[in-house]
């Protein structure tokens, strides 16, 4: 059971999402803004937020982003197809992944599982505690510190480093990655990783336009290192 | 002929209509002046010539009639050969300057000439002479020169009744006066020449002063026919040709009026089309979501049997029109041009098994792809495609339906071949597959598509630069081939 916070204004659409995930054995917490959507998420600290894009008064960019100031709470972004653009947006903002509405229970619950899934794989004995140039990647805990201060990570900013430091300078394609930390299986959009990428570097790279840790292979995909 | 071209090819009747006008009419004014030119010439040429020729004639007339009437009274009554030939020497020498050959006859006896050698005198003008009573003239030629010959008869004083016992005849070299008239011809042609080319420059310039309204109307026309509607044409003037152009101008004004309001109809036929679908979507998303609810209450037999039939259906036909609305959503991105591709390089091979795989078909399609392929594409558009077209084989091929994906590499473009074995596409149906709402066969309308695939299908290939077209292969069954670049835009 995962105590879900829903952020939706419509109504139906509130009642009918709440239906099928609390068939579906979740718990539901249900507002129809942004600003209580903050309240709630301090008050009831769920496990993670569906979020609507398209908000009366605060925008859904706008939670996105204030909710990642202080949380690295799961964001899944409930979105329109034509809302093309405030997807990129929101993605960058820290959301981990969207769905698509309309969008049956189960394909919403598949995205919050995938999300919620905290590694990609389990840690191999001797690589719990892995250093890296200035960073200590610790697989037990689930942490990265950098010069021994713990970073920020939401939480498919942490599982795509996992998944990239634990193979060093092994390129993976989008595709791979999309599959790997996103469980993906459709040929999914690839804005996720490189909106991912993108948080990523602004938080352990020293200079993100010149990335040492996760590394460009133009026309391929990414890589960690070489150092 | 023009006229017959003029609405098929307006391009392509570019340069024979300008030469075309602009030459009839510089022939026209050449013909005209040149003939004006040539008559004036050839009447003042004859009047000339004739002027000079009788002048010519008269003179030597003259000349000789006053020789004559000085020797001839020396003459004795009945003059003997030897008084004939001192007679004709002494008028040769008289006429020397002219260069004139003197020849006597006496009644009708042979010629007596002073003994430099005359071209002979034309037969003509010895029979006349014989019975005439005034000076003839004759003009001949001999050695290529034109001669002129005269004859004089003389009567005697005492019986003028009688036929004129002597006649003086002499021949003249016209050689100087053709020397005149040559120059005469030679005057009319030099003047000629010029008022040719003059007439030349003239039609030139009348021909560009006609033809500049022609040739506006034409830049004109194929501006119209290049789409620009709001294409005018200065008139200026009250001729014809002001008329045409303001036809012109009323004949764009109209059909810009109207491609705007059709224009405009299509925007809101679109817009409420794209409004209807966002709409629609805000009631799926809350139905979609609680779908499962339905089948799950549905399938648990705890319902009445007719509920839950009824809980079946509502459900069922929430996901189609789920589909449907999102076709119709992704319809009216491509409408408003709010497409946008997401380029990748993909391995095709791996590509399509993965959306072969995603479906379950892998088992039902064949591949037939270069290994090691790469492509650049927008994995997702053309996974909709794929999954369209395979799709569509699948289900309109019949049961036991062999699929087949063939894919070839070009130099600048990769083809993708969906070919079944099936019953094919209908004739009559072939030409709109790629239409929204066609569906295959009318008495089945309501199949798993919604009526939209083929057409999104279309506008993807589209986006990426390339083609998407049905045919029925000559074996049977139908080949549907996708056609991208290999640098799409």
């Amino acid at each position: 059971m995962t105590r879900v916070l829903l952020i939706e204004d419509d109504p139906a659409v509130r009642r009918g999402v709440s239906l099928g995930l609390r068939h579906r054995g979740h718990e539901t917490l249900l507002v129809a803004t942004g600003e209580d959507g903050l309240a709630e998420l301090i008050a009831s600290a769920p496990e993670i937020v569906l979020l609507d894009l398209m908000l009366p008064g605060m925008s859904g960019l706008e939670t996105c982003r204030r909710i990642r100031a202080f949380s690295q709470v799961p964001i899944v972004i409930l979105s329109a197809r034509d809302d093309d653009v405030d997807v990129v947006v929101g993605l960058e903002a820290g959301a981990d992944d969207y769905v698509i509405k309309p969008a049956s229970s189960e394909v919403i619950e598949a995205r919050m599982r995938a999300v919620l899934r905290r590694t990609t794989q389990p840690a191999a004995p001797g690589q719990a505690r892995t250093t890296h140039g200035d960073l200590l990647i610790d697989r037990i805990a689930l942490r990265v510190l950098k010069h021994g201060a713990q970073l920020a990570l939401a939480p498919t900013e942490l599982k795509l480093l996992l998944f990239l430091s634990a193979a060093p300078e092994q390129t993976f394609s989008r595709q791979q990655l999309l599959e790997q930390v996103w469980e993906h299986s459709f040929h999914g959009d690839y804005r996720l990783v490189d909106a991912c990428v993108m948080r990523l570097r602004g938080k352990i790279e020293d200079d993100p336009r010149d990335p040492r840790y996760i590394q460009t292979v133009r026309g391929f995909g990414y890589r960690f290192g070489p150092l | 002929m023009i006229r017959l071209r003029l609405p098929v090819r307006a391009a392509s009747i570019r340069p024979p209509l300008a030469r075309g006008l602009r030459a009839q009419l510089v022939l026209v004014f050449l013909l005209v002046s040149a003939l004006s030119a040539l008559t004036a010439a050839a009447f003042t040429f004859r009047q000339g010539r004739t002027a000079i020729v009788e002048r010519a004639q008269a003179d030597a007339l003259q000349e000789l009639r006053a020789h004559l009437t000085a020797r001839a009274p020396d003459l004795p009554a009945d003059p003997a050969e030897a008084d004939l030939r001192t007679l004709a020497r002494q008028l040769d020498r008289a006429a020397g300057t002219r260069g004139g050959r003197t020849a006597l006859s006496y009644r009708g006896g042979p010629l007596i000439t002073a003994g430099a050698q005359a071209p002979p005198l034309p037969a003509q003008l010895r029979a006349q002479a014989a019975s005439a009573t005034t000076a003839l003239a004759q003009r001949f030629h001999h050695a290529q020169t034109p001669w002129l010959a005269v004859a004089l008869p003389v009567i005697a004083a005492a019986r003028p009744d009688n036929p004129p016992p002597l006649i003086v005849y002499a021949s003249f070299s016209l050689a100087s006066q053709q020397q005149d008239v040559d120059t005469l011809a030679a005057a009319a042609r030099s003047g000629a020449l010029p008022v040719a080319l003059a007439s030349i420059v003239l039609a030139l310039l009348a021909a560009r002063r006609l033809l500049r309204p022609v040739r506006q109307l034409r830049t004109a026309a194929e501006r119209m026919a290049g789409g620009r509607l709001d294409t005018r044409v200065n008139v200026t003037g009250d001729d014809e040709l002001a008329d045409l152009g303001r036809t012109f101008n009323t004949m764009a004004a109209t059909l810009q009026a109207d491609a705007a309001a059709l224009r405009a109809m299509e925007a809101r036929a679109r817009r409420f089309a794209a409004d209807v679908s966002h709409e629609l979507r805000t009631p799926l998303a809350a139905m979609a979501a609680v779908t499962e609810v339905l089948d799950a209450d549905a399938a648990s037999g705890r319902l009445a049997p007719l509920t839950a039939e009824a809980l079946h259906l509502v459900s069922d036909e929430t996901r189609k029109l789920t589909r449907l609305v999102e076709d119709l959503i992704e319809v009216s991105r491509f409408d408003a041009g709010a497409a946008v591709l997401n380029l990748d390089e993909v391995d095709l091979g791996e590509f399509i098994a993965k959306t072969l795989a995603l479906r379950h078909w892998q088992d039902r399609v064949r591949i037939d792809v270069p290994s090691g392929l790469r492509a650049r594409l927008d994995p997702r558009r053309v996974d909709v495609i794929l999954a369209n077209l395979a799709g569509n084989a699948l289900r309109h091929g019949g049961a036991a339906v062999s699929v087949l994906i063939q894919v070839r590499a070009g130099i600048d473009q990769i083809t993708i071949a969906v070919s079944d074995d099936g019953p094919g596409i209908p004739a009559d149906l072939l030409p709109h597959v790629f239409d929204r709402f066609t569906k295959a066969d009318a008495a089945r309308t309501r199949t798993d598509g919604s009526g939209l695939g083929l057409a999104i299908a279309t506008e993807n290939a589209r986006l990426h630069g390339g083609t998407l077209t049905a045919a029925n292969a000559p074996h049977g069954g139908a080949i549907l081939t996708l056609t991208l670049p290999r640098h799409p835009p």
